[in-house]
């Protein structure tokens, strides 16, 4: 292979490095170093070893958390992604109507998190909202406050309503990508509608799919403003997901340096993800141009 | 500069010290000998810096693992990373 070899445009990159060193590096070496300190305020740290990295690893609290981060993550995946394909399939693929159906579908994506949460926390409550009080006067005992199956289905239906349009948007993009003539050749051997589907459309939308369902993994993963404001990580600890907990710890009791240790293993989780994100959609592209 | 605030400690600044110092070392070795990607076990292609950022990754869940599985002590697992950091770089 000959590829000249030019590494001087990475000069072009210091002013960005220089940023990231005090937006994350520095802040990061900071949280490292309280990862391995105890401290009571006033600036004052006592050396602790591993001893937070341990209690987090063995924390019954850190567990319960990571659980719940993990089936909510995996109820709004197996909603979402069908859901989006469902919403993509049935939209109009060119005129007026498709014009106006991306930007209504687009809406909720422009809708800030915390606005989010609290419209979804109106809509619930039972004396005010329009969804808890039409729920609770057809007879139905609904309150997201008190019970914790109805403060898990109003976070995840919250985030269905919010993220659902990210993946029908990357899905029609890809199901905008095929050609008229599969379709024509799919109507020549009488295809059903379902092998148009999993013959044609699915596999030409593999690549956005991946995508998509990676982005919403790690973002709800990391998930925090929507259901902070709307539940606040309750009732109980019922809807008390990662980023919750480790705010709780860090600020609410002010617990350094296990709070440092615990971001830092949610940070090296969120990194491997994130890696594997980049690593299979460079190798697609790769698949792509070939 | 005062530092104070960010709570510096011997080992923590070994820790950075070494990271830095093999970010540094590989950089020269990519100047001074350039390399093509190869394609590994993974079926990835990875360069020398991406079989690092793999080890490095890989070093720290190997650490927390063996902090959270094992009352061995910690130094040992560093025996279990070289031999990681070994494999990566023959066969990723």
């Amino acid at each position: 292979m000959n590829r000249t070899v030019n590494q001087k445009a990475w000069f072009l990159v210091l002013p960005v490095l220089v940023l990231v060193a005090f937006s994350a590096v520095i802040p990061l070496m900071t949280v490292v170093n309280y990862s391995v300190q105890d401290s009571f305020g006033n600036n004052q740290f006592f050396w602790a070893g591993l001893e937070w990295f341990e209690e987090i690893l063995t924390s019954e609290r850190v567990h319960n958390a990571l659980g719940r981060q993990i089936v909510f993550s995996a109820i709004i995946l197996a909603i979402e992604v069908p859901l989006g394909i469902l919403v993509a399939l049935s939209m109009p693929k060119r005129g007026f109507w498709a014009s106006l159906s991306l930007v209504l579908i687009a809406l909720p994506l422009l809708i800030p998190w915390n606005v989010v949460g609290t419209i979804w926390q109106i809509f619930g409550r039972v004396d005010i909202g329009l969804l808890g009080w039409t729920l609770r006067n057809l007879g139905v005992d609904y309150n997201y406050t008190q019970n914790a199956l109805d403060a898990w289905i109003t976070v995840i239906v919250m985030d269905v309503w919010h993220w659902t349009s990210l993946v029908a948007l990357l899905a029609y993009a890809g199901l905008q990508s095929i050609p008229e003539a599969y379709y024509q050749a799919a109507k020549i051997d009488q295809a059903s509608r379902w092998s148009v589907f999993r013959y044609i459309e699915l596999p030409k939308m593999q690549g956005v799919l991946l995508i998509a369902i990676l982005l919403r993994f790690m973002d709800s993963f990391m998930i925090y403003t929507e259901p902070f404001v709307v539940t606040g990580g309750g009732p109980g600890n019922a809807t008390t997901f990662l980023s919750i907990d480790l705010v709780k710890m860090a600020l609410g009791q002010f617990d350094l340096g296990p709070a440092a240790a615990f971001s830092l293993m949610y940070f090296l989780v969120i990194l491997l993800i994130s890696w594997v994100f980049y690593t299979v959609m460079v190798n697609l592209d790769r698949r792509g141009e070939r | 500069m005062d530092l104070s605030w960010m709570a510096w400690t011997w080992p923590t600044a070994a820790f950075f010290g070494s990271i830095a110092a093999v970010l540094v070392g590989f950089t020269i070795l990519a100047i001074r000998y350039p390399e093509t990607p190869r394609v590994g076990v993974l079926g990835i292609e990875t360069t020398r810096g991406d079989r690092l950022f793999i080890t490095l990754l890989g070093s720290a869940f190997i650490n927390l693992g063996w902090l959270g599985l094992t009352d061995l002590p910690q130094w040992q697992a560093l025996i279990l990373c070289a031999l990681y950091a070994a494999a990566v770089f023959r066969w990723v």
